[in-house]
């Protein structure tokens, strides 16, 4: 327009009727619309004029206005499919190496979109075996002393909620409960087998669906000693005998075998080999008072049969009443109920105590994210590539169009070209996702027992729909992009077309991909940074060579002799338990000079040979010496926080020796205090802990031996059939120290992995787009090269010349990503994690050069080429 | 063919586009009306009226010159057809029929 537009009604309205109306019907009711709107601009103002025409345009939505479906466009559409597809493969037999590249980039994140929805069917077909799935609901609890409510929600609850809630609520149908610690070794005649199972109550057998083969559902749990075994045990233990009525022995109390049942699938969150009747405890348990006290809340698991649509409010409110009744019963407590539907234990928050491993919403989230960006990447790349293709392309559209086809054909033609594109990847991608899910499921710890992701054929079905969405979701953009082509102007010259329009779109997309590259690569680099720091972090004894063997019950005395036979120990300890990997044993402590203050320390029980061992400082006193296991506990060793803490001869070490604190209600003799070490682990918040080393060899549960060689592999052998020599039921459990660490940080390593793994993904899709984007450019200069180079420009200066734009595109990738990234660890991760290794510029860089060397590679080996070729040749074919 | 009767509207509406001749387009018959009877007349209603006529067979139209105003776009020009014409007279007559039979005293005191 040649002067400043009048005012105009809204364009979607507009949009609106020009869709509904009958062509030949629009353009005398537009135009009467907008006089009608012109005039009321004038009488009425804009806003009421604007409000007037969007409700005309609504009233005239009648029977006679409206287009009819058009069947014959749409049959076309169905008819020229079959050329579409035809075209499309000589399309992408035509450009081969675009047509690779964007098979590969999609294959590549089309794969992780499968392990995606592999991942999602997985977790959400747990527990849906049972009949009553949708109507379980499981209690939990959040634990509050003091008021402190720092505190998630655990998956467990108090076997006291579990009892109020079956003799007071009216709504469950039934409530199944199961409590921790039903296993340990189980002993049928000889035969002495280790099983994992837990207690639980008869109405477990009729909430959950669990098969049962032998033996009677109604009974099998009721009387106290008996014991429900899976197909799986029964084997185990009887082999092919007969094994109802039978008596099996745990831990020296006999139990009758009254019910056989199937092993729980693998889609079931809640597993074990044994059941044993709950009505056990109420014997066992009798004398304990902690069984039943309200604020017992970490060993129960409790399960509620609701009716269909039941009241969870009304539920809900009959909870918190329950608390409030029952609150007053444990001083400085807050019990917190809530009900948690069994349909999203598998995906839902992650809790506290759970059953049994869990995904949890957290992994889920984090995996969509990733797979979004790696495919929102490649699809860049695809519409990217189409596009700067375009000018090849346009007069095919052109011709199209003067022989008559519409905009939606055009548009059906280019999205069923990208799906035939996308249909090729899938191919490619299901290789890939053959190979990848071994080595997925290996990076998390317990995924292999999680997810299963075999292929069903709903699956399957899931997989060719997925690749046909994103075929079209790739394909649309580069559509619309070609079905606006004006044939006229195309097909008269095609050098007005201004395709180089969209230019700051596509090196948008580019910095967009590179910046994406940049955050993944240098946040692996930095993640695996600390991961390092840890494994290697100086917790304040030494770990090197130290060999630490799970007793199982064991007489140390027996094994610690046939091990100092074996040459190569030079050192044998006994503990409680291994420190330093996130293990915590706790209990309470009071020094006499302010007998209120009692405050929770921790501890190991230990021998001797411990502090020489593992060359903990002991900074004044002496060690333990060694003591007859009948021996009262007499003395003990603190370290320096306990001194502070407890104030104890004002944290002199010296001072300290011979005062007396009293653990565990006993009193006890410092005799020695030794220099902080990390008990906990290496990134723990709590840096700071009071531990006490207790002397108490009886309560011995792992064996630490140092070893003086190199050759640690032929002397773990050795050791094992000592072992096996002695204790032939358990297994030879035995970890190196530093391979226990590594453990410990086994959830940053996987992450590790996956980040890397992303980056990887990233990093190649980011560069094929590149190489692309290099090759299309410089093929279209191709002739501007060849005059600069008669007119005398020399190789250096066209290289530079050419590569130049894609060099600031990788400057201004880098310039956002890396504070990005920074900022990301600096604020957010690393405030959750402490003791990291401070962020270090050099993995950054590091990051960031092996992209450029890899962009540089692609720009330079295109450029090069372009740069040598023989000008006479191009300007000859001119 | 739909029947040649025509209703209270349909009539001055065609009405209008036979007083108008050549410049019988929606909106100045819409105004037409408006100013004639004093009762507001609603595009819409205009509208769906013209294209029933039209598919009846008594009114006919065809697009105009574009001009500036109305953003760009045509008018459509509305003319009576024989058929148009000849209901229109019969409704007249019909009318006219009536009027000679109705005595003249029954009308005095309205």
């Amino acid at each position: 327009m040649e002067q400043r537009k009048p005012i105009l009604p809204p364009r979607w309205a507009t949009r609106l009727l020009s869709w509904y109306c009958k062509p030949e019907l629009f353009e005398d009711l537009q135009g009467d619309l907008m006089e009608y709107f012109h005039r009321n601009v004038s009488t009425k103002g804009t806003l009421r004029a604007k409000s007037i025409y969007v409700v005309d345009v609504f009233k005239f939505f009648r029977l006679y206005t409206i287009r009819k479906p058009e069947i014959l466009h749409l049959l076309i559409n169905w008819i020229m499919l079959g050329s579409y597809i035809k075209t499309s493969g000589r399309n992408i037999a035509r450009n081969k190496l675009f047509s690779i590249i964007n098979i590969v980039g999609l294959a590549i994140s089309m794969s992780v979109g499968l392990v995606l929805i592999s991942v999602i069917s997985d977790s959400f077909s747990y527990d849906r075996f049972n009949v009553h799935h949708a109507n379980i609901y499981r209690i939990l609890t959040r634990y509050e002393y003091l008021g402190n409510k720092d505190n998630n929600y655990m998956a467990t609850t108090s076997l006291k909620v579990a009892r109020m809630v079956k003799e007071e609520f009216s709504a469950p149908q039934e409530v199944a409960v199961f409590h921790r610690g039903y296993d340990g070794d189980f002993k049928v005649n000889e035969k002495i087998v280790p099983l994992k199972g837990m207690w639980a109550n008869d109405a477990v057998l009729r909430v959950f669906t669990i098969e049962m083969i032998k033996g009677n559902p109604e009974k099998a749990l009721n009387e106290p000693f008996s014991i429900v075994l899976t197909d799986e045990t029964e084997r185990k233990l009887f082999g092919s005998e007969e094994s109802l009525g039978k008596v099996v022995f745990l831990r020296d109390k006999s139990y009758t075998v009254t019910g056989v049942v199937r092993k729980m699938p693998q889609f079931s969150h809640v597993k074990f080999d044994v059941l044993g009747s709950l009505s056990t405890r109420a014997i066992l348990e009798k004398d304990n008072r902690q069984e039943e006290s309200w604020d017992n809340v970490w060993s129960t698991w409790v399960y509620l049969l609701l009716p269909e649509r039941a009241d969870l409010k009304a539920l809900k409110a009959s909870l918190d009443e329950l608390s409030r009744r029952e609150d007053p019963t444990v001083k400085n407590t807050h019990i917190e109920l809530k009900l948690q539907a069994m349909d999203n234990i598998m995906t839902g928050e992650n809790l506290g105590n759970e059953i049994g491993p869990v995904l949890g919403s957290s992994i889920l989230w984090v995996f969509t994210g990733l797979a979004f960006v790696v495919i929102l990447s490649a699809c860049f790349n695809y519409t990217n590539l189409s596009i700067a293709r375009s000018l090849k392309r346009t007069r095919e559209v052109g011709v199209r169009k003067v022989i008559g086809a519409m905009k939606s054909h055009v548009i059906s033609q280019f999205v069923v070209e990208a799906i035939v594109i996308s249909l090729c990847s899938f191919v490619l991608a299901w290789l890939l996702f053959i190979l990848l899910t071994p080595y997925l499921i290996s990076t998390g710890p317990g995924l292999d027992k999680l997810l299963t992701m075999e292929l069903s054929p709903l699956l399957i079905v899931y997989f060719i729909l997925f690749a046909v969405f994103i075929g079209a979701i790739a394909g649309f953009f580069p559509a619309l992009f070609f079905a606006s082509v004006k044939p006229a102007q195309v097909l008269k010259n095609l050098q007005t077309l201004r395709v180089f329009r969209k230019l700051t779109l596509r090196k948008m997309l580019i910095v967009i991909q590179y910046c994406i590259s940049i955050m993944l690569v240098t946040s692996t680099l930095i993640m695996y940074r600390q991961y390092k720091h840890y494994i290697s972090f100086d917790l304040g004894f030494q770990t090197e060579n130290v060999l630490n063997i799970t007793l199982n019950g064991n007489k140390p005395e027996i094994l610690r002799k046939e091990f100092s036979e074996v040459p190569e120990v030079s050192a044998i300890s006994q503990s409680s338990m291994v420190t330093s990997i996130g293990n915590y044993w706790g209990t309470n402590m009071k020094y006499h000079a302010n007998p209120l203050d009692s405050a929770g320390v921790n501890f190991n029980m230990i021998d001797e040979n411990y502090i020489p061992l593992f060359g903990i400082k002991l900074l004044s006193g002496r060690n333990f010496q060694s003591r007859p296991d009948s021996a009262k506990e007499t003395e003990v060793i603190v370290n320096e926080q306990v001194l502070k803490r407890f104030n104890i001869a004002g944290g002199d070490p010296l001072k300290a020796i011979d005062d007396v604190i009293i653990v565990d209600g006993k009193e006890m003799k410092i005799i020695g205090v030794i220099k902080d070490f990390f008990y906990g682990r290496a990134n723990d918040r709590d840096q700071q802990r009071e531990v006490v080393l207790r002397n108490v060899p009886s309560k011995a549960e792992i064996m630490s031996i140092k070893i003086t060689t190199p050759d640690v592999i032929s002397t773990y052998a050795k050791l094992e059939s000592v072992w096996k020599k002695i204790d032939s039921v358990h297994p030879f459990e035995a970890k190196f120290y530093s391979e226990q660490i590594e453990k410990g940080f086994d959830g940053l390593i996987a992450a590790v992995k996956m980040v890397g793994f992303l980056a990887f993904l990233t990093v190649s899709i980011a560069s094929m787009g590149m190489l692309g984007m290099v090759v299309f450019t410089t093929e279209t200069r191709l002739k501007e090269i060849s005059i600069r180079k008669v007119m005398g420009a020399s190789e250096r200066a066209l290289l530079y010349l050419l590569s130049k734009g894609f060099i600031i595109l990788l400057a201004i990738a880098a310039g956002i990503s890396l504070p990005i990234t920074a900022i990301v660890f600096e604020q957010v991760a690393f405030r959750e994690l402490a003791n990291h290794a401070p962020l270090s510029f050099g993995d950054m860089f590091w990051g960031v050069f092996t992209i450029f060397v890899l962009a540089l590679l692609m720009i330079g080996s295109q450029t090069i080429k372009i740069a040598r070729t023989n000008p006479a040749e191009v300007l000859k074919a001119e | 063919m739909k029947g040649t009767n025509l209703g209270e509207f349909e009539e001055l509406v065609l009405l209008t586009i036979a007083a108008m001749v050549e410049d019988a387009y929606s909106v100045a018959i819409c105004d037409d009306l408006e100013k004639r009877t004093g009762r507001s007349v609603k595009l819409g209603v205009v509208h769906a009226v013209l294209n029933r006529l039209e598919e009846k067979g008594m009114a006919k139209s065809k697009l105009g010159e574009a001009t500036h105003q109305r953003g760009g776009k045509r008018k459509r020009y509305y003319t009576i057809t024989n058929a148009g014409k000849s209901s229109l007279l019969k409704a007249k007559e019909l009318r006219d029929q009536y009027w000679s039979i109705i005595p003249p005293l029954s009308l005095k005191r309205i």
